[in-house]
């Protein structure tokens, strides 16, 4: 069966633009004392920043991996996927690294009977060689620090993956819908350490990344007439309109009684491990909605405004790491020094700008070496088409 | 409604009048009503206060529940809320008794409430859980199975149940996640009808209104002491309202 061409070949700023947003959310949501998260989607839905994320790198991923398997072959375009996932590995490793001083620093001057219990979490450091060696196989992963792993099996899958949506793309789509449902039927997941199991299912979550892949290599196209249709329009908006109900009686507490029983007791809980279905859809309804509303040409892609996202998204695998630093490097600002909401805002509004310039800075390196975006000499490079992260 | 609204502002005037049901808590303790939401009733309790003038408690849970140090019992919050609710409830038989347990996990917990349950025979049991099982990483999906049959038990038992999440702790928030527990907690409570003690929230809430510096390093037990005091405060204070025993009393001495 002949190769299904993507829609297009021009880079979409759309998804750099809102894989740069989520990189933003991303790192506002990982500090937990943070009066800004209140703008971040999460409060207001049932998906928020991490869904954004998959899906858009998985479209990116069969984007650039796509074309280089059509292009130079299956062996190439594998090896590439491969490189990429090792380079997310370390990455990850370095910032375990990072949250390991910080554990170390917290157990070596932190005491207080109030928190005997709480503390216990450090006795992992009592027994360095089994924790460093179970965050080396991606088995112990601190808080927050559960996305690039997910990364990193995603993409081990990816080649065949791939190779399959370029041949049956809706074989690969309902493989990947049947290895979802089997996750929630027989509780798959990976193991974790010291116990219990992965934070973010890779069996349940690769359907988001399998369907954005499957979207990039031409799905999008042919939902773009369901896209269209006023109904669907009117659905997403009445599913978004009913989670941000939900939503709002998880924090204003009172609304809760006007959730009846049997809603609940079929709706809760909305699981983020697993991928929850509500959560899907969620997502769903959110990208027909902005598609909608955001077209590809959008003038306003091109403006000096947006280029900083548009940045952070098209460096995404940097940004994202650097985020989660910075999150690390706020919290601990904010504990040191028991920070208010002033210094919260603060710190949230000079982590933006550090991944701003940082995702600028690269964008310079890249141009330096000859490798940016507006060289169309090379093929596009993985690091930059965003096939990263 | 509007009948609601003039006996909500008459009752504290009747419960002066009765000779107070609760006394003033500390200052430091102070939390809004919100907080300690009072949505489910606590009927066993309420009967138990109004036929035999008695109210026994059983408070079950891990190391957060107790404090070490010297009069370390004695400073935690079950005792504190022994003593509240003696003062508060003058003349009833009040009896707490405190099954705590370091690091025991809630499934742990579930296997030993037959022979509380059996030895108590309380008409309320505040259970704290979930500190244990977020330091395990236990599965969220088993967390819940234990907590449904674990209510499930009590309730069985014939007596009312007030859920206590984990306590609220800055520093080692971004080591390990505490909210996925939580939610379980929060939505197993409310679909057995049962009560939640938010304690994550209200201590959140101390911390906040500057009551309590939780960021604070030490190795003085006064800080902790006097946390366990308010939750003792705050949670005797649920209870009151919950089982409506302030209005019991009303009726009684009228």
């Amino acid at each position: 069966m002949a190769a299904v061409l993507p829609a297009s070949t021009e880079r979409d700023l759309r998804l750099d633009l809102f894989r740069g947003v989520a990189l933003w959310l991303i790192f506002l949501d990982h500090i937990p004392q943070n009066i800004v998260n209140w703008f971040t989607i999460r409060n207001y839905g049932f998906s928020d920043a991490t869904e954004i994320f998959i899906f858009i790198s998985g479209y990116t991923a069969a984007f650039v991996y796509g074309r280089a398997m059509r292009e130079r072959g299956i062996i190439i375009a594998s090896a590439r996927v491969l490189r990429r996932a090792w380079q997310i590995y370390v990455a990850h490793i370095f910032l375990f690294t990072i949250f390991m001083a910080e554990i170390a620093y917290v157990a070596a001057t932190f005491d207080n009977p109030l928190y005997a219990e709480e503390m216990n979490i450090l006795n992992f450091l009592k027994q360095p060689d089994v924790t460093i060696f179970q965050a080396l196989l991606l088995k112990f992963k601190p808080v927050n620090m559960d996305v690039l792993p997910l990364y990193i099996v995603l993409l081990l899958f990816f080649p065949p993956m791939l190779w399959l949506l370029l041949r049956q793309p809706a074989l690969a789509l309902a493989g990947s819908a049947l290895v979802y449902v089997l996750a929630w039927n027989f509780d798959l997941n990976l193991p974790a350490y010291p116990n219990g199991v992965w934070f973010f299912n890779p069996f349940a979550w690769q359907l988001l990344f399998v369907f954005g892949a499957w979207c990039a290599l031409g799905g999008a196209k042919r939902l773009s007439g369901v896209l269209r249709s006023p109904v669907v329009l009117g659905i997403a908006i009445a599913y978004l309109l009913f989670a941000f109900a939900i939503t709002l009686t998880w924090y204003v507490e009172p609304l809760a009684r006007f959730v009846p029983g049997w809603l609940s007791a079929w709706m809760y809980p909305i699981d983020k491990t697993n991928l929850d279905v509500l959560r899907f859809a969620h997502f769903l309804a959110l990208a027909a909605v902005t598609v909608r509303f955001v077209p590809r040409d959008w003038p306003a892609l091109r403006s000096p405004y947006l280029l900083p996202a548009i940045r952070c998204g098209q460096h995404s695998l940097e940004i994202f790491c650097l985020g989660v630093f910075l999150a690390f490097a706020g919290q601990f600002i904010i504990s040191e020094w028991s920070g208010g909401p002033l210094i919260q805002i603060i710190i949230s509004l000079v982590g933006i700008l550090i991944m701003v310039a940082t995702a600028n800075l690269i964008s310079w390196y890249k141009h330096m070496e000859g490798r940016g975006p507006t060289t169309r000499a090379k093929p596009p490079d993985a690091d930059l088409a965003g096939g990263d992260a | 409604m509007k009948l609601a609204a003039v006996l909500a502002t008459l009752a504290p005037l009747a419960v002066c009048l009765a000779g107070v049901a609760m006394a003033a808590p500390p200052e430091q303790c102070e939390v809004p009503q919100s907080l300690i939401g009072a949505d489910a009733a606590l009927s066993h309790v309420l009967r138990s206060f109004k036929t035999a003038h008695r109210v026994s408690i059983s408070v079950i849970g891990s190391g957060s529940s107790g404090l070490s140090g010297p009069d370390g019992t004695r400073s935690a919050y079950p005792a504190r809320l022994e003593d509240v609710l003696k003062q508060s409830l003058a003349g009833a038989d009040i009896k707490v008794t405190a099954h705590v347990q370091s690091k025991e996990t809630t499934a742990a917990m579930v296997l030993a409430l037959d022979k509380i349950l059996a030895d108590d025979k309380p008409v309320l049991v505040i259970w704290q859980a979930g500190t244990v099982d977020a330091l395990d990483g236990v599965e969220p999906d088993e967390f819940r199975d234990s907590l449904d049959a674990g209510v499930d038990k009590i309730q069985a038992a014939g007596a009312d149940v007030i859920l206590m999440n984990m306590q609220y702790s800055p520093r080692t928030e971004s080591m390990f996640n505490v909210s996925a527990y939580a939610d379980v907690m929060r939505a197993v409570a409310e679909q057995h009808g049962a009560l939640l003690f938010d304690r994550l929230a209200v201590m959140h809430y101390w911390n906040d209104a500057g009551a309590f510096d939780l960021y604070a390093a030490t190795k003085k037990y006064d800080m902790a002491r006097r946390v366990h005091n308010c939750i003792g405060w705050a949670l005797a204070s649920q209870i009151i309202s919950a089982a409506r025993l302030d209005a019991t009393r009303i009726q009684t001495t009228e």
